[in-house]
This record gives structure tokens, sequence and C-alpha cells, in this order.
């Protein structure tokens, strides 16, 4: 049963009234500022508030706009980032789609995404956004080369395209044996210690490196912060989506947050052992055992929600910290990074995940 | 540990893209129904910070976009067909790892070309 859906659709939506309110206090706290304090206790209803001002704004459609193409650019956006969401496991009997193309299908949704922003920059007939839409398309693009390579080691090491199967070989539900650092030479066998030694990061070392461009690489597609030329609002005022009001750019804004939770759930999968307990067993001390339940019981499922929603929301707030950090590449710079360096790295690192695997 | 794949295992795919529409149809028909409608002629142009609009949007763009998106085709064509050797490469052993490496060597070979013609230079 795809019991994720639900899910999911409520998590998207949560997501998004949690990661702003966090966005703009982190933002504020990391620039000393107090950030929302007027709407409800600390400003918490802050964005409840927002949401019932977007919902009754005007939808706009500028004379010039493409009539169609500018409505529908947020759906196409919108569509296929919620779709994503399909083939993530959320804990070992909760999962969504089987289908043994997982992976694969999130690389193409991710690609979708690009159509739709392009949609939105042509069909609004405005500078700015056409702008923003072209290096929208260009640096996603292109990071979807490091991204797709980076993915390919986690592939190479696991042998499957399907998350859920990822997810087993990491956890202490292993249906193959985990040796330390994936070495079977080591002779040290941790099927039954699980935990963080069993994750992909500890499965094959080189992948923590990984780990760091998928990040980087992510942070890209996701269109944020030090990438986020394609609405630099210093210069195009707000990319792509200039023209858009009321819910149509609500529903952009959404996308952006549902991307980063995309991808946030992607590399806790991939790399950070998905829905298992970080715990090793120890001896007697079977903390992995007392902190994963067992499969198909509520304990297991609840166990596994709250370890891979935890690992996500990590990772989610590292993007945000990383967003207050750093200040805007130029677009040389972006493409540099993404052509000579983390191309060239992700292909070795590709290369020396498969001879680990043949070890 | 074969598992038997279904083409239902796709149906989750479509229920999710169904909620998707289901909930843009939903906000959009209650934004339509509660929001107001006003038009004028300076409401409707292009925004370009309070300066009249100038000439249409759609002016040729740097030729570098362009590039960038043949040479992502190129790339991510390899990146698709690594796939496959990706999930496999254990059965094909170490034959299958040579025959990675040449194509990966012809790729590079061609990468790089393309970085000392200078297309990656951005100025």
């Amino acid at each position: 049963m795809p019991t994720t859906l639900p899910i999911f659709s409520v998590l998207i939506l949560l997501n998004v009234v949690v990661s702003v309110y966090l966005e703009r206090k982190i933002s504020a706290f990391i620039q000393d500022r107090l950030g929302p304090m007027e709407v409800g206790k600390w400003g918490l209803l802050q964005l409840v508030a927002d949401l019932f001002k977007l919902i009754q704004k005007e939808d706009i459609v500028p004379a010039a706009a493409d009539r169609w193409l500018f409505l529908l650019a947020p759906f196409v956006i919108f569509v296929a980032i919620f779709a994503g969401f399909a083939v993530l496991p959320l804990s070992p009997d909760w999962f969504g789609s089987t289908a043994n193309v997982g992976v694969f299908f999130l690389m193409t949704v991710i690609s979708v995404d690009v159509i739709g922003i392009l949609m939105a920059g042509w069909g609004s007939n405005n500078k700015y956004a056409l702008l923003g839409s072209v290096r929208a398309v260009a640096q996603i693009v292109s990071y979807e080369v490091p991204l797709g390579l980076s993915i390919l080691c986690v592939v190479v090491t696991c042998q499957s395209l399907d998350l859920q199967e990822i997810s087993f070989q990491q956890s202490i539900f292993s249906n193959t044996p985990n040796y330390l650092f994936g070495l079977k030479a080591t002779g040290i066998d941790l099927t039954q210690t699980g935990g963080i030694l069993t994750w992909n990061i500890l499965r094959n070392p080189s992948l923590l490196i990984v780990y760091v461009i998928f990040f980087i690489a992510t942070l890209a597609e996701a269109n944020r912060a030090p990438f986020d030329l394609p609405e630099g609002e210093s210069e195009l005022i707000g990319g792509f989506n200039t023209e858009y009001s009321g819910m149509r750019w609500a529903l952009l804004f959404l996308s952006e947050y549902a991307m980063m939770l995309l991808v946030a759930f992607l590399g806790a999968i991939l790399f950070l052992g998905s829905w298992s307990s970080p715990f090793p067993n120890v001896g007697a001390l079977r903390l992995a055992d007392w902190t994963t339940g067992s499969p198909g019981t509520w304990a297991g499922n609840l166990w596994g929600v709250f370890w891979l929603v935890s690992k996500a929301g990590a990772a989610i707030l590292v993007q945000m910290w990383v967003r207050w950090t750093f200040p805007r590449l130029r677009i040389d710079q972006l493409m540099y990074l993404c052509w000579k360096v983390l191309t060239p790295f992700a292909l070795v690192l590709f290369m020396i995940s498969a001879i680990w695997k043949l070890l | 540990m074969e598992k038997m794949h279904l083409p239902s295992d796709f149906l989750p795919i479509f229920i999710q893209l169904g909620l998707a529409l289901g909930f843009i149809i939903t906000t959009m028909l209650v934004t339509h129904s509660i929001g107001p409608k006003r038009n004028s002629k300076l409401k409707d142009e292009a925004f370009e910070c309070g300066i009249p609009a100038e000439g249409d949007a759609r002016t040729p763009i740097s030729v570098k976009y362009f590039l960038i998106a043949i040479l992502f085709v190129l790339f991510d064509v390899e990146v698709i067909f690594m796939y496959p050797w990706a999930v496999n490469f254990k059965s094909l052993g170490w034959a299958g790892f040579v025959e990675m490496l040449l194509f990966m060597g012809l790729l590079l070979a061609g990468f790089y070309y393309v970085i000392r013609k200078g297309v990656l230079k951005w100025e």
C-alpha cells in the first residue's frame, strides 16, 4: 500500500509553514535582528496571515504575456516536484511507488521543473523574467551533471535504483552482509550492528565527499543561495517569478520549499542511512534495535519516520545556514564551479566508488 | 532478493500527480472566487521598476547559454548510459569496468577539447 502519499502531501504543506518561519527566524538570528514578532506569540502566526493574504490577492496576467504559458508554468513546476515525492520511502513498511527506477524518476522530475521555469520566463514576456529563467535553466541543467554523477556513486555502491532497496541495504534488516567500510577484506561483519556504521557514507567512505558534491548540486537545483542568481532580487527583482502574483506566485514559492524538502529527503535516503537509526548495536546495548522497532509495527514505522524526517530537517537547516552565510555567486563563477570543479571531482569519485565495490 | 516489478508499481506516481492537480484546482478556485479583478492599462504592463517598458522582452540571449545547453545534452546522455552499467557492473566484473573506463576516456577527451576551446570561459 502506498501509505506515504497522504503523509507526504501533508508534509509538503507543513514544511512550507515551518520552514518559512524558521528561515525568517534563522536569518534574523544570523543578522542579529528579531524577525517576525507581530503576529501571534514570537510571530508564530505570521505565515498563516501571509497565506490568508496571498489567497485573497488578485491573479494578474500581464497584457504582453503568453497567456497559456504564463498560467500553466507554476502548475508544471508544482506538479513535477510534488510527483517526485511518490517514490520516496518513509519507513521499512511505509513506501510509495515500488517502481524499480525510483532514483531515475526523481532525476527526470527535476528536469521537468526546468521546462516549467522556461515557460514562466518566456511566457511573462518581461526582461527580468526571461533573463532569470535563462539563467535558471543554464544553472539547473549544468548542475544536473554533477548531481547525476554523485547519485551514480550511490547506485554503484548499492546496485539498485529502488530507493526502498537502497534504504534496506543501509539498515540492520539488510539482506546482504555489510562489512566495515564496505571492505570484505577487513572481515568485520557489521550487518547486525547497524547504526551509522552501515550508512552509505561509511559503507564507502568516498561517499562522504560525494555527499558534499550532492549537497552543493542540490542547492543549485533548488535555486537556493548562494546559487539564487535566477531570482537575484538585487538585479532581477524576482527573476522568473517577477510577474506572478497571489496564489500563482505562492505555488512557485511552495515549489521552491518542496524542492528543498525533496532534495533533503533524497540526500538522507541516499547517503545518511534513510530511515535507519544512527545508533549501532554495541554488545548487550542493543541501541539500534531499541531505536528502530520491528518493521510492520507502529513503533517501527514511527521510528523510521522520525529518523528520516530528522535527517531531512537537519539538511534543510544547513541549506538555510548556507543561504544566510555565503554571498551570491556570479554566473561565470557558478559555471566554473560546476564544470571545472564538481564534474571532474564527481567523475573521479565515481571511478573510486566502482573500484571500491570491486575490491 | 529479486523482486517482481509490475506496471502497477507506477500507480502511486499517478495518484500523487492527481493529488497535486487537486490541490492546484482547489486553491485556484478559491483564490479566483474571493480575489478582486480590476484591469487597467498601466497595471497590465510588464513590470520594469516603474520605467515605461521599452521594446520586446524577447531579445537575443548570449550564445554561451546555448553552448551550455548542448554540453548538458552530451553529458546527461553519458550519465544516463552509466546508470544501467552502474546497476549491473558487479556481474560485468573487471571487463565491464575497463569498458566503462574506455567510454569515460572518450568522454573526458571531448571534455578536454571543450575546455581548451574556451566554451566554458565566461568573461
